[in-house]
């Protein structure tokens, strides 16, 4: 193969299709109280773990209910699991059980996988 | 798809073109990457069609390129545009016809722009003015170079010697189409058809016996882009933005590619040569390319005129499929000599791409 | 004899307000351009936020009219001016009211989709607007796409024709936000394992039940609410659409196949609105809309007198306020008639 000097831009566009959300299955049978979050930030504005890292709950909910799975797997571990995000939420996520669901789901798959 | 809905829209978006007495603009870049394209326009409109078209031996590029990049200020590429505009006073030509579509999108906005402030116009006058001594009139019609064949193209219908079909199944052949930009991106009302639907392509593939099929990413850029290209850190992205075409294009199985602007044609003919290179993934039937054409190249096509005359071996992608397909023949012997008479030597071949 | 009010607009202001008066003991002429009266809400199977049946508030706004209520379908007006007091009107079946007072009650229309060009509505087959859905739902049909197939992935698009200078609506139709909430209850309802999508720019919950709502589309039915507007559709080779969003929330550009695309379309002025301007030379605000006298406590006043607005003439309404103005320009008919 020539060296061109560059190669093919991945894509960044979320395709839907082709995406498995294989950790949103999981974890919505896991905490259903996901279904309650409105991406209203509150969790993420107090959250100690994202004053310091890109790490947002808010985005991180997205990313499981998007499929963006491989983000998924970089972003969750930076949660230090204190429980603040719980105490903020104004819809009553169960925050901490759904992070260890979602550790648990991102174990189970990359298993799997 | 519904096909009276587009219809309907069409309707709407019909523009003036002007009859003849044409003032002909070249592309900077097509006279390169497709070098008989602007020649065989010149030969249907006057040959064919008896039409009355002038190029200036001093007209100079737009500088549209160098606008789209930041290179040279709005203010240049106004007085400039002026400078053309003068040069077709001068010859008594009223209709100015691009040839490049980035020319065309920049024409019609310098002229909006004078429309909506006069006195930017009065200022570029003084400019051309004080810089060449020269005045003009602003011209009475612009369209581009593929608005003209649009215009035409029942009467090249009426002169084909080969239909969009297949000569030997009797099927009709599929185009895909992808319109330049700033054909009617900027000025949507300029462009026949508009800008989400633009009907000027379609409308030759229909005339001339093709059928067109609409594909999912239709809308995006071809990978040129300028920013997108230019730079070579940026490839990347160009190559990246004709491979999602090819991806949502190749489920319809089209037979060709049409394109009205000099950047599209070359980006998706070339990049797919690169892109089986990178990854092996090639696009038409048999491990090749699908066959990429300006829309002059076509209509020669139509019109019979020698492929090897039309410019299409220095394509990337082999057009040969498609020719066999119109029952167009040809002498593969002849494809590499030039107009001169001499052999031009045979490209070499690419590792992934199978090529004629 | 009783006074006389011409009633322009026999939808739900205009039939409220008909039933108020007629007990106060005025003479009622209904002029209405369609054939029957009722307005959008014959269109319309369920209401938000409670999904009860648009019959019922029909059949309410019937009963109460006045059996001698002149109801005159099929009917425009041709030409409308204003006396000292009185206005007299010529309409299109060649009759001639005088009326001493005038309430414009016309509504408003649809926004055409066909204008969002990129969106493809009567180019695409499986693109229809919230009216086409809501007309569905009432004729008792099952929801298919065009290819006769149960969808299984539905996009609902909001604020299609609303907030858009492009097509030169920069207002909000109010009502679009919670009709999409609803609808993506009702597609669950009948096809439990469609997958809904809500695309939004802002989710304006504003009346009471319309949050409750929103959540129970979430928490019981599962629809999902996408932060971005929808840029353009294409249609694949099997009929589905393939639509491109920004996942704002996200920051990132998203694409997703949908068998079934649903367009929120707002609110548009009645198109009668240009004609009655000039001949009641009345005011109306860049929106197109009619401009009461006063925006805050004289809501159903006009610059002129002896002219009154109901309903959804003045802007984007619900139903309930739509009716509570109707009853308020009752009021203000009648005060201003026993003052002349």
């Amino acid at each position: 193969m020539p060296d061109f000097g560059y190669k093919i831009a991945k894509d960044r566009q979320i395709d839907y299709d082709e995406n498995k959300r294989l950790i949103f299955s999981e974890v919505a049978a896991w905490e259903p109280s996901i279904y309650r979050c409105i991406s209203c930030g509150t969790c993420a504005a107090t959250c100690s773990a994202g004053q310091y890292t890109d790490y947002s709950l808010r985005k991180l909910i997205l990313l499981v209910k998007r499929g963006e799975e491989q983000e998924v797997i970089t972003n969750v571990s930076k949660c230090l699991l204190c429980g603040k995000c719980q105490l903020a939420c104004p819809m009553g996520v169960n925050t901490r059980n759904l992070i260890l669901g979602i550790q648990n789901a991102v174990k189970k798959t990359t298993y799997a996988v | 798809m519904l096909q009276e809905g587009k219809q309907a829209l069409w309707k709407e978006y019909q523009k003036e073109i002007a009859d003849n007495r044409y003032f002909y603009v070249r592309s900077c870049v097509r006279q390169n990457f497709f070098p008989a394209s602007e020649a065989t326009f010149l030969k249907i409109i006057t040959e064919e069609l008896g039409k009355d078209i002038y190029e200036h031996p001093s007209h100079t590029s737009c500088s549209g390129i160098g606008y789209h990049t930041d290179v040279i200020p709005f203010e240049t590429t106004m007085t400039m545009v002026a400078r053309q505009f003068a040069l077709m006073t001068e010859a008594g030509y009223p209709n100015l016809v691009p040839s490049c579509i980035t020319s065309f999108g920049l024409y019609t906005e310098v002229l909006d722009t004078w429309h909506h402030f006069p006195e930017v116009e009065a200022r570029v006058r003084e400019h051309l003015r004080k810089a060449t001594g020269r005045e003009f009139e602003k011209p009475a019609n612009i369209a581009h170079a593929s608005d003209i064949i649009f215009k035409l193209r029942n009467e090249i219908a009426a002169k084909a010697k080969h239909k969009l079909v297949n000569h030997i199944t009797g099927k009709t052949l599929r185009g895909v189409e992808h319109i330049g930009c700033h054909y009617s991106k900027m000025f949507p009302q300029k462009g026949i058809g508009g800008a989400e639907y633009p009907y000027v392509l379609i409308g030759m593939i229909e005339a001339w016996g093709g059928e067109v099929v609409d594909y999912p990413e239709r809308r995006h850029c071809c990978g040129f882009g300028f920013r997108q290209y230019l730079v070579k850190a940026n490839r990347g992205y160009s190559v990246a933005s004709s491979k999602k075409k090819f991806e949502s294009m190749e489920p319809y199985k089209p037979d060709f590619i049409l394109t009205n602007c000099p950047g599209c044609p070359y980006f998706l003919d070339r990049w797919q040569y690169a892109i089986a290179e990178m990854e092996g993934t090639t696009y038409g039937e048999n491990g090749m390319g699908i066959p990429v054409l300006t829309y002059e190249e076509l209509a020669g096509l139509v019109l019979g005129y020698d492929p090897w005359d039309l410019g299409l071996q220095v394509h990337q992608v082999s057009v040969e499929p498609l020719l066999d397909k119109m029952g167009i023949s040809y002498n593969p012997s002849s494809k590499y000599v030039g107009k001169n008479g001499k052999f031009l030597g045979v490209p070499f071949k690419p590792n992934t791409l199978k090529v004629c | 004899m009783s006074k006389t009010v011409l009633i322009i607009g026999g939808g739900v202001a205009g039939l409220e307000a008909s039933g108020v008066l007629s007990k106060l003991g005025y003479t009622i002429t209904i002029v209405e351009a369609s054939d029957r009266i009722g307005g959008k809400l014959n269109r319309w199977a369920n209401l938000f936020p409670t999904q009860r049946p648009a019959e019922e508030v029909l059949n309410y706004l019937k009963f109460q009219l006045d059996p001698n209520t002149s109801i005159i379908t099929n009917t425009k007006i041709d030409d409308i001016s204003l006396g000292k007091t009185q206005v007299s009107a010529t309409l299109s079946n060649g009759n001639c009211i005088q009326a001493d007072a005038v309430l414009v009650s016309t509504g408003f229309e649809f926004f055409d989709a066909r204008k969002k060009e990129e969106y493809g509505y009567k180019i695409y087959e499986n693109v229809i607007t919230s009216v086409d859905l809501e007309q569905i739902f009432k004729d008792g049909k099952e929801l298919k796409t065009s290819q006769g197939k149960t969808p299984k992935r539905i996009g609902i698009i909001h604020c299609v024709g609303s907030r858009d200078e492009k097509v030169g609506n920069t207002y909000c139709s109010k009502v679009c936000c919670v009709t999409g909430v609803k609808q993506a209850i009702e597609i669950k309802e009948r096809i439990p394992s469609c997958e809904v999508f809500n695309f939004y720019m802002d989710l304006r919950m504003f009346d009471r039940h319309f949050e409750d709502i929103y959540k129970k589309a979430q928490v019981e039915h599962h629809v999902q609410f996408i932060r971005g507007r929808l840029s353009e559709a294409f249609e694949n080779p099997d009929g589905s659409v393939m639509i491109k969003v920004e996942d704002t929330l996200l920051g990132k550009p998203m694409k997703m196949n949908l068998d079934l695309v649903v367009l929120m379309v707002g609110f548009v002025p009645s198109s009668s609105s240009v004609f009655l301007k000039k001949g009641l030379q009345l005011e109306t605000g860049n929106d197109g809309f009619f401009t009461p006298a006063d925006e805050h406590y004289k809501t159903v006043c006009s610059n002129q007198k002896g002219v009154f607005f109901a309903g959804a003439c003045t802007g984007p309404k619900t139903i309930e306020n739509t009716i509570t103005e109707a009853r308020a320009a009752a009021l203000e008919i009648a005060t201003y008639l026993n003052q002349n």
